[in-house]
């Protein structure tokens, strides 16, 4: 299909959406001074619109994101926003992710934010890039904006027309969005809310360069780090007489427990890698807990606690008639990100200035970081994102980034490319917290949840940088930096507690989070932080009490539930199931679970058959329905 | 260094490189292809999978010396993104990839089974993409695009 296709298969020749008066954009109102927290989305921190989206004379359209593509499929769903609002094919517009010097601020990359936030704001100064220019066009062409039509970038009016290219002249986009934005009806989109196929998949099954590990800049050379085997390893001694005089070695590069090879190819780094490891003796001391104590840990390290509901009187008298109590905990291990590709950056030291291609989640985060760690300004550190594999959160991108830089720093003017090993990654990349929680409640004679008490104890979720210390190298090297000191993320959002407030309806509640400022490992985010502890903890302990009711679980979830979404996807999860036809058999079981993510997002409920294979006790997953009530979706 | 000689991609390739190196090495920056993808170097994720002679083999473990004449698959072999070939336009149209990081190794596992067995049962389709990892958890839809390759009997198999 051709561009004419798609625009014209896509019904939307003539634009339908209603020319309401009121806020539109005009060339001279558009730049009217808003608030910046009365603007849509991440408008707040970049509120001017050609920070979003450009366009050049020759009609080239750029969109501008601070988000990062993590394999979540965010270039192809901000490219439909914005052509959306643009009345644009979506292969007219080429989008730029974060990089420090050419988008907005946006953070991180992370917690289901980037439709919410950075979609929002493209869609808004997509909309009001739109009204400025068929303002502008209304002028040009004489002709009442009411009777003006478009076309996929070109305005049509009185059997004349004029490109956005042509109308793009001076500052006209170099204003600050409005608060409110005439946005196109859902009713009449053509992109949005359409199955769309990825714009990188291409790439990625033609062996296209679609990686940061792709990328081969001219004189690059390869860097490998030898890690201190453990946390608190103290280096005892080094020789790296015999490395340096490997084939291709470049440079054997030591800052106090921060050692690395540089050399010309990778295998040759790879193999100067293995020799240097061999020449270096550490100290070691037993830090861990043992595996078998590792939840003993977590009941007893020290914490801080805060009741972040409290809700009517969980003190009920247990003797009586008729209430019954129940009780029950749950765990969760550390967990590592196990990406499948292994963290990956090149940095390279030109006149005074470092660039660094990195698969962070956050570019500015890590500019800061790293500025901080070279006593640079921040001015001085150019970070690009480039995709790496999928991250799950807060694995080795940003601290291999850091090992790029320093052996940039000690080869001026040589790109150079650190590829963790596998081990580097498993050993070194931030874990997930271990987790603890426990539940208890009490039942009325009704069998209907009269108290409800949980608490639940977590390490942080979160040791992003942050500052240098939160970079692995930096607290290595001879001067180190220290890791900043872990804090709760607070709720709503929450951390170790994100979902640790269930969504049900109760009348009597409380509910602690035990915050561990302690760690036996790095830790940091994984996967929707607490929540799935939290809700896996939830969820069970529902189906304890519905079992102690004599209640069916769907039904007891639902009798314990008033908001209408989430009622909705248990009905539908449930009746697509086949949830009350099902036939019970040995050896054959259903389960089922619902959870709004942070109680502010997507709504799910999920049904599922399973088999227990006797002989072994292995689970085998037969049959899964889920109901997704996600908002707008725009893929 | 040695120089060798190599049949990539039904092109005859040389190289100067230490005998030692891992053919996975020698495909990305000797040869600058992006296919096959460092995952473990242990033969145990499957991201660097290509065929030699049709098999399925570990690139990150075999040793570029012993590769000898026999032909090199990288998924670059099989079609390029303005012609995708056969298993390529399978992938994309069922959107067979998250990060997509595994998915070039997991595209010649798969066609090493249907250059072997061009109509295998979803059991057969199972068992042998089983030995690649994908993290992300797109595996059904892995799965779907090598049925729909199988199935796409009569198509012009690259």
């Amino acid at each position: 299909m051709n561009r004419r296709e798609f625009i014209t298969s896509s019904g939307a020749l003539i634009v339908a959406f209603a020319w309401r008066r009121g806020y539109a954009q005009s060339a001279a109102n558009a730049g009217e001074q808003a608030s910046g927290s009365q603007l849509p989305g991440s408008l707040k921190t970049q509120p001017l619109l050609d920070g979003w989206i450009r366009i050049d004379a020759d009609g080239r359209v750029t969109v501008f994101t601070g988000k990062a593509e993590l394999g979540q499929g965010i270039k192809t769903a901000l490219i439909q926003v914005a052509a959306e609002e643009l009345v644009l094919a979506p292969d007219r517009i080429a989008l730029v992710t974060a990089d420090t010097e050419r988008t907005a601020n946006e953070g991180y990359t992370a917690g289901s934010h980037s439709m919410q936030d950075s979609g929002t704001a493209i869609r808004n100064a997509a909309a009001q890039v739109r009204e400025i220019l068929l303002g502008i066009a209304a002028q040009r062409l004489s002709v009442p904006r009411a009777q003006l039509t478009l076309d996929n970038g070109v305005i049509h009016g009185s059997g004349r027309n004029v490109s956005y290219g042509e109308l793009v002249t001076g500052d006209v986009l170099h204003v600050n969005a409005a608060p409110h934005s005439i946005l196109r009806e859902p009713a009449s989109h053509f992109v949005v809310g359409k199955s769309v196929q990825r714009v990188d998949i291409p790439a990625k099954v033609t062996g296209g360069a679609a990686y940061l590990q792709d990328m081969r800049l001219d004189g690059m050379v390869h860097g490998r780090v030898i890690r201190p085997p453990s946390a608190q390893a103290v280096l005892k001694s080094i020789d790296t007489s015999g490395v340096e005089r490997l084939p291709g070695v470049l440079k054997v590069v030591r800052d106090g427990r921060f050692i690395a090879v540089v050399a010309q190819r990778e295998f040759q780094a790879i193999a100067a890698m293995r020799v240097l490891a061999q020449n270096v003796q550490w100290d070691e001391h037993a830090t861990l807990p043992a595996p078998d104590q590792i939840y003993d840990f977590v009941r007893t390290a020290p914490s801080q606690d805060y009741v972040i509901l409290d809700r009517g009187n969980t003190t009920v008298d247990t003797s009586a008639p008729g209430v019954k109590t129940v009780t029950a905990s749950y765990r969760r291990p550390y967990q590592m990100h196990g990406s499948i590709g292994p963290s990956c950056a090149i940095a390279q030291f030109v006149d005074g200035k470092y660039t660094i291609w990195s698969h962070t989640q956050g570019v500015y985060p890590l500019r800061k970081a790293v500025s901080e760690m070279l006593s640079l300004s921040e001015e001085q550190v150019h970070c690009v994102h480039v995709e790496g594999s999928g991250c799950y959160g807060h694995n080795g991108a940003d601290d291999v980034a850091a090992d790029a830089a320093l052996l940039a720093r000690a080869l001026p003017g040589r790109p150079v490319r650190v590829q963790w090993m596998r081990e580097d990654e498993h050993g070194s990349e931030p874990y997930g917290p271990a987790m603890l929680s426990s539940a208890k409640a009490t039942l009325d004679a009704a069998g209907d949840i009269a108290t409800w008490r949980y608490e639940v104890w977590s390490n942080s979720h979160s040791s992003r940088p942050g500052g240098a210390g939160d970079l692995l190298a930096a607290t290595h090297l001879a001067q180190p930096f220290t890791p900043t000191p872990p804090k709760p993320i607070p709720q709503p959002e929450g951390g170790g507690d994100r979902n640790a407030i269930p969504f049900y309806t109760l009348t009597n509640a409380h509910v602690i989070h035990h915050f561990l400022p302690q760690a036996p490992l790095r830790v940091s985010a994984l996967r929707s932080l607490g929540a799935y502890m939290n809700v896996f903890s939830v969820e069970s302990f529902m189906d304890e009490l519905a079992r102690a009711a004599n209640a069916d679980p769907v039904a007891y979830r639902m009798r314990h539930m008033q908001d209408a979404r989430a009622l909705e996807v248990m009905r539908v999860a449930a009746d697509q199931f086949g949830w009350t036809a099902f036939k019970r058999r040995p050896a054959y079981g259903r389960g089922f679970a619902f959870a709004r993510y942070k109680n502010l997002a997507a709504y799910l409920a999920i049904a599922c058959e399973v088999e227990v294979l006797r002989d072994t006790g292995e689970l085998r997953v037969l049959r899964v329905v889920a109901a997704v009530d996600s908002g707008e979706a725009v893929n | 260094m040695t120089t060798i000689a190599l049949n990539i991609n039904g092109r005859q390739r040389q190289v100067d490189t230490d005998p030692a190196t891992p053919l996975l090495y020698v495909l990305r920056e000797d040869l600058a292809l992006n296919g096959a993808k460092f995952g473990c170097g242990l033969g145990q994720c499957g991201a660097c999978t290509v065929t030699v002679d049709g098999e399925a083999v570990f690139s990150c473990l075999m040793p570029v010396s012993q590769v000898g004449q026999r032909a090199v698959r990288t998924v670059e072999g099989l079609g390029t993104a303005l012609n995708p070939g056969t298993l390529q336009r399978a992938f994309i149209e069922e959107q067979a990839a998250q990060c997509g990081y595994c998915i070039a190794g997991m595209m010649m596992r798969a066609q090493a089974l249907l250059d072997h067995n061009p109509s295998p049962s979803d059991a057969e389709i199972r068992r042998h993409m089983a030995t690649n990892l994908c993290r992300c958890g797109t595996h059904m839809r892995i799965l779907r695009a090598v049925r729909r390759a199988a199935d796409g009997e009569g198509m012009h198999r690259t």
